[in-house]
């Protein structure tokens, strides 16, 4: 292909280079913290558009990580369910984050119901975030999730362990959060919108 | 007044054939003794291959060898009728059944509504056709009785004027005219032929001769004598039951005969203006109690392909103990619809108004149960200071007061760490409340006491221990109810980094169980 054939293609609007410094406008949600913000390309989580959160273990401070950008979202009325989640998600706790329990919702599903009911949550718009735990997801369900969300314009949350890091993933956002004994760690490991190579890609959360 | 009438000759067909028999599949109907039953009726495919009313059925079969043959069900045909006459309820509040297959609607009240005889017309055939009624014949004339006579021997013929309807009513011949056979007979051994013919007689003598109820048809026909026409009434609960052909042993097979209920329901339901929450599906089985299929919908429902795939839904999980012979759909109770109303300059669909349908589709798959909201109850025991509640789907709430058990919980216990401020009254504006609750979470959250996953039931605690961050925390209660609890609780960090909310038993120093993870 000779070089005006490229530019051709370069300047399509569907091209993205990472090196650009025009980063596409995003539509985000704060999210509540502000090292995480200045982290997140567009200043929080990704609104139509799938946040995959990595984890090396349970209790690091994963789940209020996204508590004031949910507690911003019962405020507005919308709603945040919960689907399948792996333990009970504590009432007093949430309201405590300042949650509005008539907001939430708690779908029990196994197995592929829990996909299905994810998709139907994150596609219809009803829903203002969608929060599931997917311990085993291949990249085709990924994908049909991101879809569903850009189509409902709902924050969808996939929780997944810090193993599936190195396969490919096609959400809008990826979160690994482990820690080192004391402090919590996250790391953007990819994010729409662009990496910034000013910006940093580490954060040591303190909680 | 000006009335139409609908003449579905094809109706005994369609009862039992549904839209088979519309299709090329030859199709018939018997009825008579059972020594010698003959066809009644056939469809036009039976008719091309010469299975014409009339014949035995040996010999049908013997001239069309893939015919199919059914008796006649009356009862069919009486609920085919009602279903029209619901249907046409849209159009009429007047309407009435002239038993065996025949309608009539008044339409000229509602002429302009329509724009016009010519659109109304158009529109019956139109919906007709999807009803599966094609083959329907049709009359306008002021007096329903002409109306009925118009359809049978002129078809599509409308008349708004009485002049104009007595002449067309003169030619038409005395044996299509609505009177017994016998007085018809006998007037044609008199020499008469036409209608009009009848009408230059003497009335007393023609009274002597046919009788006066006959010589009152006569005058009804030409609108001298009032007629009298019991009007449909829709009925206040819905019930359908379809005899299914064979023995049907799964769920799949069931869903064309629940489709054809649910859309009878979806018209029924529209045509009342009213919706549905509840109603049972029967599965009907030959030596097994009917299975019952309960659909509780959260929310007040009316259209047929949403009711659809409910239905389905329930289906899918029901186990179905025997081979179905019957499927019936009753709905007893009918609620009031209210429609969604949506914002006129709300740009997305967004605030929740997807959500019942988003309810109702997940309910249908995982179940009733599945869907759950969260509350908080006002006990010290971690346990129970929480629970699930039965889903609401209303799209807008009143702002929900707060109920003060967490922090009631927390003041009550015997609390080491900094102690929570007390929830400030709920008699403030939700603005200011609003305001409110974001200081105070400023300043909670930090110190969040509470872990946001607590486990089903507490486990002894693997990790080894690496600090404790805050505790202990005395939650001493339930002496009353059976269930004692006497528990230090602490926040400690695990050697991996983890969070936990851990207790030992009351004054001792060993046996960590985990409750809770700091997530």
């Amino acid at each position: 292909m000779n070089a005006v054939g490229l530019n051709e293609v370069l300047r399509h609007p569907g091209v993205w280079r990472r090196a650009s410094t025009s980063a596409p406008t995003l539509r985000t949600l704060a999210s509540g913290c502000a090292e995480l913000d200045a982290l997140l390309p567009g200043g929080g989580w990704p609104v139509g558009a799938l946040s995959e959160i990595l984890l090396s273990q349970d209790g690091l401070g994963e789940l209020s990580l996204l508590m004031p950008a949910l507690a911003e979202l019962t405020r507005r009325r919308r709603r945040v369910v919960f689907v399948a989640p792996p333990y009970v998600p504590y009432a007093p706790a949430l309201q405590e984050h300042g949650v509005d329990l008539s907001q939430v919702t708690q779908i029990e599903a196994s197995g592929g119901d829990s996909y299905w009911g994810t998709e139907q949550c994150l596609r219809s718009g009803g829903c203002g975030a969608v929060l599931c735990w997917l311990p085993k997801s291949d990249y085709a369900q990924l994908r049909r999730l991101q879809l569903a969300a850009e189509t409902g314009g709902s924050l969808g949350f996939v929780f997944r362990p810090a193993a599936a890091a190195q396969a490919a993933s096609p959400s809008g956002l990826r979160l690994l959060v482990d820690s080192d004994g004391a402090t919590t760690r996250i790391e953007v490991l990819k994010c729409r919108g662009g990496f910034d190579t000013r910006r940093d890609t580490r954060l040591r959360w303190s909680r | 007044m000006l009335w139409a009438c609908l003449h579905f000759s094809t109706l005994p067909l369609s009862a039992v054939f549904g839209e088979l028999a519309a299709s090329s599949q030859p199709c018939a109907l018997y009825e008579g003794p059972r020594q010698r039953p003959l066809i009644f009726q056939a469809n036009a495919a039976a008719l091309a291959q010469g299975a014409k009313p009339g014949l035995t059925v040996a010999a049908a079969r013997a001239l069309c060898a893939k015919l199919d043959l059914r008796r006649r069900e009356p009862d069919a045909e009486r609920h085919g009728l009602q279903l029209l006459a619901t249907w046409a309820y849209h159009y009429s509040a007047q309407v009435s059944l002239a038993e065996p297959d025949s309608l009539y609607l008044e339409v000229g009240a509602s002429l302009t509504l329509f724009k016009g005889w010519p659109q109304l017309c158009s529109r019956l055939q139109q919906e007709l056709q999807l009803l599966g009624y094609a083959g329907h014949r049709l009359g306008v004339a002021p007096v329903a009785a002409a109306a009925r006579v118009l359809a049978l021997n002129h078809d599509r013929i409308a008349l708004r004027r009485l002049p104009m309807m007595l002449q067309a009513l003169d030619p038409i011949p005395l044996h299509s005219c609505g009177l017994p056979a016998t007085a018809a007979a006998q007037l044609q051994g008199m020499g008469f032929r036409r209608l009009g013919e009848l009408w230059r007689l003497p009335r007393q003598e023609l009274a002597r001769r046919i009788g006066p109820e006959n010589l009152l048809w006569l005058d009804q026909l030409r609108g001298i004598a009032a007629e009298m026409l019991p009007l449909y009434q829709p009925p206040d609960s819905f019930g359908r039951r379809i005899e299914l052909d064979g023995l049907i042993e799964s769920w799949q097979a069931l869903l064309f005969p629940l489709r054809r209920l649910v859309r009878e329901l979806g018209l029924f339901l529209q045509v009342r203006d009213s919706g549905v929450q509840t109603f049972e599906l029967r599965l009907e089985h030959e030596d097994h109690a009917t299975t019952r299929v309960p659909v509780n919908l959260s929310s007040v429902q009316r259209e047929a392909d949403a009711l659809y795939e409910f239905c389905r839904g329930r289906l899918e999980r029901v186990a179905i103990p025997a081979p179905v012979s019957a499927i019936a759909l009753v709905a007893a109770g009918l609620a009031p619809f209210r429609p969604g109303h949506r914002d006129l300059f709300e740009p997305a669909r967004c605030q929740g108004l997807d959500w019942p349908d988003l309810t109702e589709r997940l309910r249908s798959r995982l179940g009733d149960e599945a869907l759950r909201g969260l509350a908080c109850v006002a006990d010290h025991r971690p346990e129970r200071a929480w629970r699930f509640t039965a889903v609401d789907t209303a799209t807008t709430k009143p702002a929900a007061t707060r109920s003060p058990s967490a922090t009631k919980s927390t003041a009550k216990t015997r609390n080491t760490q900094d102690s929570k401020p007390v929830w400030p009254g709920a008699k403030r504006s939700s603005a200011e409340t609003h305001a409110a609750a974001a200081r105070l979470r400023s300043a909670q959250v930090p110190n969040a006491a509470r872990p946001l996953w607590l486990l089903a039931r507490p486990i002894p605690l693997r990790q080894p221990l690496a600090q404790i961050l805050a505790g202990p925390e005395r939650i001493e209660t339930g002496w009353w109810d059976g269930d004692d609890a006497r528990r230090d609780y602490y926040i400690v960090r695990c050697a991996n980094g983890q969070r936990a909310w851990a207790y030992l038993p009351a004054g001792e120093d060993s046996g960590w169980m985990l409750h809770g993870w700091f997530a």
